[in-house]
């Protein structure tokens, strides 16, 4: 598990874009034939978005960002279809609008995955693009582009990393867990 | 002002007087579902630190995506949730055979109207067939209800489905939904809690209402609902009341004291509840539909498909592939031949539903066909074994679900019709009205 973990609360982001269509699902995303089998972050991040861009998982960089159009990930419950992206090193998901389950697991694995419509409609593949959460501002091709602030209870969880470091730390808090666990 | 279903269930679950949409809460369910990803999310709860289950007696498992294991791999992944199982005094497990989870919880009546169930499959809104929340989530979201027993859920905005009017002759919950999810879009439903109702909903057999809330998963919909009504208690009280009478036969009594506990659990939205939106159906006007590759959202009428060659027939899933799904399959296929070079493969989704369709003869009927009959299961429905798909064929199936590379090839096709267009198909080799067979 030796990722290195992107903490898109403490620094700006910076990447290249991924620009990809509507409604693209989480058998797209990683399919199902491989989800009671692999287990390691590396065969996980190998098979991402295997069935829509192969070129993905070959060329995509630490830092890279994938910004998509309406629903992006709907269908399974399967939190491959966000940790294959986020062991691949992805940095954030940008949409015009996210499946539930899939927005669920995504801030649950500490990506941050953000709604804007105006920076979707701009993006193109190959693109840099920042993203400063601080001020709550996109960088794209020169342009700045606003989007609304987390949700407090969203804002906690993507600063410890994700549901579970931050239930480890309230558990640790709470007396119910045993310390000095290694996360 | 009213309040809706999901206001009311959520309200319930988190010990609230009220809830409104848009409020968080932390909700308690009565039920939390996994299955062949219980190991995985027992790797996360292990990694909590913590040594055992909060809630141990509302875990409910089932060993059902990849069943029998078909490959060692798969072996060795069933193996690690039966020793945790075992480790955790889990008392609803349900081990390879017993069927699909949707399917085996409501056989066994483990959540009753009004209740919250959430599962770590998106399809876990099932359970608004009998009035009851259901939602799926995620592993990382099961392992914390696994350490806590609670979860953060927003209450969801509700839309209302008004069905009116009669379904046509051989038209059925499978075209309702199909042509709904046509209409309104893959996202047309997204975080809503989609309340259905309707007299044609009503005289629906309990069996084609399970369709309902099963398919709005396509539709986006974090949850669905269906009124609970005495059909639904009586069904739920003769399952309980079986279960506890174990092997002996359950007495009115013992009956009639179940439904009325059912029948107290039961929500139903206020007259002057708020919904987002309100789309009426008519649903004479629904005619057989079929949704094409590879988005469930790409409904057409059958009549514009009519003639598509398939390879596979695919008879079974969750969303249909109960004990009237068998009997419509075997009245259209009795006496005739699955048709050269097609496949008919059926899997019943439960050991209920084959054990009654071999005492009612339906299996027979369709072996007598041709068909080929899987062991109670998702059997092929996402890829992993039992019939998965070779490049360039074509699979008409009941599944809910027909992303492209789903059944495990992305240079497949999959169309996903109902169970006696299913049948009806596989019989000719091509897409085929089942009214219409001579």
């Amino acid at each position: 598990m030796a990722q290195p973990r992107l903490d898109p609360i403490a620094q700006p982001t910076a990447g290249r874009v991924w620009r990809y269509g509507d409604g693209v699902n989480t058998d797209a995303i990683f399919p199902g034939k491989y989800t009671y089998t692999l287990r390691e972050p590396g065969e996980i991040a190998a098979h991402a978005l295997e069935d829509l861009d192969p070129a993905f998982a070959e060329q995509a960089q630490p830092g890279d960002i994938v910004v998509a159009g309406r629903n992006w990930g709907h269908g399974s419950s399967r939190e491959q279809a966000v940790t294959c992206l986020k062991y691949k090193g992805v940095a954030a998901i940008v949409a015009r609008s996210f499946a539930r389950i899939y927005f669920r697991n995504g801030i649950n694995q500490g990506l941050l995955l953000l709604t804007s419509p105006e920076a979707v409609e701009v993006a193109r593949s190959g693109d840099r693009m920042a993203i400063d959460l601080a001020r709550c501002l996109i960088h794209l091709e020169g342009r700045e582009i606003r989007f609304p602030p987390l949700s407090p209870s969203i804002h906690s969880i993507l600063q410890a990393g994700g549901l579970a470091p931050h239930l480890r730390e309230r558990l640790r808090l709470s007396g119910a867990a045993p310390t000095g666990l290694d996360t | 002002m009213g309040f809706t279903f999901a206001e009311k269930a959520l309200a319930r679950a988190a010990g609230l007087p009220q809830a409104v949409a848009g409020q968080i809460v932390d909700a308690r369910p009565d039920l939390v579902l996994s299955h062949d990803n219980t190991a995985a999310i027992a790797g996360i709860f292990r990694s909590l630190g913590l040594a055992r289950v909060a809630i141990p007696d509302r875990l409910a498992i089932t060993l059902d995506h990849a069943a029998p294991a078909p490959s060692a791999r798969h072996a060795e992944n069933h193996a690690e949730v039966r020793a945790f199982v075992q480790e955790q005094g889990i008392g609803h497990f349900f081990d390879v055979g017993r069927g699909i989870c949707h399917q085996v919880i409501s056989e066994e009546a483990l959540v009753l109207p009004g209740q919250l169930i959430l599962g770590a499959d998106s399809h876990t809104t099932h359970f608004g067939w009998l009035g009851a929340f259901g939602a799926g989530i995620g592993r990382t979201e099961a392992a914390a209800l696994w350490a806590t027993g609670e979860l953060w859920l927003r209450v969801p905005e509700s839309l209302h489905v008004v069905v009116t009017g009669e379904l046509g002759r051989g038209v059925t919950a499978k075209d309702l939904c199909l042509h709904l999810i046509g209409q309104l879009g893959q996202d047309g439903g997204l975080y809503l809690s989609v309340e259905f109702s309707g007299p044609a909903i009503e005289r629906m057999p309990l069996a084609s209402r399970m369709v309902i809330p099963n398919m709005m998963a396509e539709l986006g919909a974090k949850n669905a609902y269906l009124r609970p009504d005495e059909p639904v208690f009586a069904w739920l009280a003769l399952q309980r009341a079986r279960r506890a009478a174990g092997a002996s036969i359950p007495n009115d009594k013992a009956v009639r004291a179940q439904r009325d506990v059912i029948a107290a659990s039961a929500l139903y939205p206020d007259p002057d509840a708020r919904y987002t939106a309100v789309h009426t159906l008519d649903a004479a006007a629904i005619e057989l539909t079929v949704a094409c590759p590879h988005s469930v959202d790409r409904a057409q009428p059958l009549s514009a498909l009519r003639g598509t060659r398939i390879q596979q027939a695919f008879l079974g899933t969750c969303t249909n592939g109960r004990l009237e799904d068998l009997a419509a399959a075997a009245e259209v296929v009795r006496g005739r031949k699955v048709a050269p070079g097609t496949r008919l493969l059926v899997i019943p989704a439960s050991s209920q539903v084959l054990a009654d369709g071999l005492r009612l003869g339906y299996l027979q009927t369709l072996l007598e066909a041709g068909a080929v009959i899987g062991v109670p299961g998702c059997g092929p429905c996402m890829g992993n074994h039992l019939g998965v798909l070779a490049p360039g064929e074509v699979c008409l199936s009941t599944a809910n679900r027909n992303f492209r590379g789903r059944m495990g090839q992305p240079d497949a096709e999959i169309f996903l019709a109902s169970p006696a267009v299913v049948a009806a198909s596989a019989v000719t080799g091509v897409i085929t009205d089942p009214r219409e067979l001579a």
